[in-house]
This record gives structure tokens, C-alpha cells and sequence, in this order.
């Protein structure tokens, strides 16, 4: 076993873990964040998405013992400071971005990294952004719907729900 | 997976040391390694973590060339302001690799020291005549490179550093995407040099990546999509699965070239 310490959701934590132990197995298992999901286990369907140093990328894909040092972001770590739904959280909430809400922990975080870097995304731009994230109930369109809801509402823009 | 013991070298001299271990391996972005050892098709003693060596990555020029080190990221390569300017096929190809997460870990040294049949970097490293530097101070040309299907001229323990890039004409990439793995069913790189014209194919073949000289002689004389008519590829050594025949994609290869030819302009 090996010291591996990191920052989560703005903690610093630390814990003991094996070289082949991966980020998802350290922050559900170690740290008991169990909103980040493991769904296929196989790099395809993003249930597991989390942020490393501002980027989102496969929990699944990832060794712990490479975010040595890392700030990682989970589900965990969007809501707002007094507890309330984040903004893309809310916009999911409010659209029916979700059915049995399995995949929505990646869908979120994915669309918070998207949301950084193109503050004005085409639906298009969205959907092929989902590319790495896999749903089996919404078929996408609230999904998409959300997110291009919570770039408005990022955006300052007033939006009205259906 | 297996147990191993992990290593995250700081410098390349350091990973080089690790990786004299002859059951050592070396984790570029692990997009492909990581799922390899889940399976158990891998069983290294060390893994030695190359993400935290900062001289194997970066973007820069290069005596006219777009020298990429092997550490850069796929989105980094998409995102990269000279790639775009200078390669914009290259960038291209860059953002369309897998899926947003797989480009933000996946590397340029680890795809080509994997040498997946279907991958897509193979294809410009081919088809841009490319030169691999290695940590044994080797510069390789792309054309001794690719020696079939996840094999390299890479020796034992020995680390892609960077690549250099000739800067062509015109370029494209165009690729027939496998929906469910993303990787390319089959893809081609056309690349238009002062007198010459190379073109690569990925996806298709056995052997791997391949330059495909019929295609190349034709497009050489004339640069245009009908120039490749008449032009095909035989299906014997292609690929065949259940995404496809090797006839479909020996005919797939005709089309994605025609493509990339038209895109390139």
C-alpha cells in the first residue's frame, strides 16, 4: 500500500491505496463519495466522469496514485455552498434532464467542464461533447435541454421551463 | 487487475531507469492500458506513470516542422493554436479521437507506441512522414515505424519522447467512425507535399497502418477526387469482423480517401 493524498471537493484528503487501485474505487470506496458511479467499468459510458485539475476525464481510467496532488472535483462538489442544487444540477432538475438518474453524475460533471470552456455552446456542440456519455432512458434531448438551459442561466440569461 | 507496483518518475532519466525492468511498462494516458489491465491481457510488475514528466510534453516549431512531445494530450493538440494554423488536419483528427475524457488523458506517444490497428494518430504519423525521437536517441522515420498490427521499431524499455511534423500544402483526415468504440472503422490522411502526395490508411488492414501508393501516384498527378477512380484496394489481408467485411473496408478506404481529398481542398 502506498500514501496517496489529493484534494477533493476543496478537502484536502489522503489515504492508503494499491497501484492498481483507480480514482473511482478511492474516492467511492476510500472516501465514501459514492455519487460518481461506475457504470460500465470499460471507459465507454462516463457514469464515473469526475474533474482532475479542472479537466473531466474516466474515474474508471485513472490510477488514485496518478492524482497524487491532484484538486479533483466530484458530484459531491457542485452544489452550492449552502447546500441548494448547482446550476447545472438545477437546470437537469427543472428540464427532466434525468429518468433514474444513474449516468446524470457524469452528465453533469461533463457538462460543467464543456460549460468552462464554451460558454456559449450550440446544441450541436452539446451532443457531440455527450459523446463519451451514455444514457438509457432520456434519449438525450432533456439532457441536451438542460445543459443549453444552464449555459443561459450562466450566462445571466432569464429561461423559462416547460 | 493484477497487483503491480507504481512508479511516477519525475524525469525522463528516471523512466528510463524504471523501465530497465524487463517486466516494467510505461503508462502514457492509459486509455487503452488501463482497460488492458482489467482484462488481465497485461501483467506488468511496475507501472511506471510517465504524466509527470514535463520535457515529454508541449507543442512547438521546429526548423519549419510541428515538433509535438510524446506526452501531449489529445485535446491539447485540438486546442493548439500552431497545430490549427499550420496542421489544421492534424488538429482535426486531435478532436476526434474517442470522447471529450479519453482526448483529455490519451497521449500522441501513447497511441503510437500502441499501434492499434484502428487508431488514428498512426494515420497522420504516416501519412505527414513523421519522425519519431525516442529515449534512446533515435529518430525514427514514420515509414520504419509501423512494423504491423501493435508493432513498433520501439526496442525494449524505449520511450517515444516527441514528433516531428512536416508541415504539408493541404491536408485532411476522414475517418468512418465504429459508433460504439469510436475508433475508426476505417480511416485515411491524404497530405499534399511540394511534388508528392502520401496517403495512409488506418482501420483496415492486418498489418495496420498502411501507405497506399496506388492512390498516392494517382493524387500525385492530379490532385483531385475523381483522380483516385479506377484506383481500389484489394481485400486480401484486410480486417474482417462484425463490423464489417474485409471487401467493405477495402471499399471503405476508396471513399474515405475521396473525402479527405475533397476536405483537403
Amino acid at each position: 500500500m502506498t500514501k496517496v493524498s489529493m484534494t477533493v471537493n476543496g478537502k484536502a484528503v489522503s489515504g492508503d491505496v494499491e497501484g492498481r487501485t483507480l480514482l473511482v474505487q478511492f474516492l467511492r470506496e476510500g472516501l465514501g463519495l459514492t455519487g460518481t458511479h461506475v457504470g460500465c467499468d470499460t471507459s465507454q459510458c462516463g457514469a464515473c466522469v469526475v474533474h482532475v485539475n479542472g479537466e473531466s476525464v474516466k474515474a474508471c481510467t485513472i490510477f488514485a496514485l496518478g492524482c497524487e496532488g491532484a484538486e479533483v472535483r466530484t458530484i459531491e462538489g457542485m452544489a452550492n455552498a449552502d447546500g441548494s442544487l448547482g446550476v447545472i444540477q438545477a437546470a437537469f432538475q427543472e428540464h427532466h434532464g434525468l429518468q433514474c438518474g444513474f449516468c446524470t453524475p457524469g452528465m453533469v460533471m461533463s457538462a460543467a467542464d464543456l460549460l468552462s470552456r464554451n460558454q456559449n455552446p450550440t446544441e450541436r456542440d452539446v451532443r457531440e461533447w455527450l459523446e463519451g456519455n451514455i444514457c438509457r432512458c432520456t434519449g438525450y434531448h432533456n439532457i441536451v435541454k438542460s445543459i443549453m438551459a444552464a449555459a443561459a442561466t450562466l450566462r445571466g440569461e432569464q429561461v423559462a421551463a416547460e | 487487475m493484477y497487483a503491480f507496483d507504481y512508479a511516477r518518475p519525475a524525469s525522463l532519466a528516471e523512466a528510463i531507469e524504471a523501465m530497465k525492468d524487463e517486466d516494467a511498462k510505461a503508462l502514457a494516458g492509459g486509455q487503452t492500458l488501463i482497460p488492458t489491465l482489467k482484462q488481465r491481457l497485461a501483467s506488468p510488475t511496475t507501472l511506471v506513470d510517465l504524466n509527470g514528466i514535463a520535457e515529454i510534453k508541449g507543442i512547438c516549431l521546429k526548423d519549419g516542422m510541428v515538433a509535438i512531445g510524446a506526452g501531449t494530450r489529445h485535446a491539447e493538440v485540438a486546442d493548439s493554436a500552431d497545430v490549427q494554423r499550420l496542421i489544421p488536419a492534424l488538429a482535426h483528427l486531435a478532436a476526434h479521437i474517442g470522447d471529450p475524457q479519453v482526448r483529455n488523458r490519451g497521449t500522441l506517444g501513447g497511441s503510437l507506441a500502441n499501434n492499434d490497428p484502428s487508431a488514428c494518430y498512426p494515420a497522420a504519423v504516416l501519412g505527414l512522414g513523421a519522425t519519431v525521437h525516442t529515449s534512446a536517441g533515435r529518430a525514427i522515420a514514420a515509414d520504419d515505424y509501423f512494423q504491423g498490427m501493435f508493432e513498433t521499431a520501439l526496442g525494449e524499455g524505449e520511450l517515444i519522447t516527441s514528433v516531428d511534423f512536416p508541415v504539408p500544402e493541404k491536408a485532411a483526415y476522414m475517418k468512418f467512425v465504429q459508433p460504439a468504440s469510436r475508433f475508426a472503422l476505417t480511416g485515411v490522411f491524404v497530405a499534399k507535399f511540394l511534388g508528392a502526395v502520401r496517403v495512409a490508411v488506418t482501420g483496415a488492414s492486418e498489418s495496420g497502418v498502411f501507405r497506399w501508393p496506388e492512390a498516392e501516384k494517382a493524387l500525385s498527378a492530379n490532385f483531385s477526387a475523381g483522380a483516385l477512380d479506377g484506383v481500389a484496394l484489394g481485400a486480401d489481408g484486410m480486417i474482417g469482423d462484425l463490423h464489417g467485411t474485409p471487401e467493405y473496408r477495402a471499399h471503405l478506404a476508396g471513399v474515405m480517401a475521396r473525402r479527405a481529398v475533397t476536405a483537403a481542398g
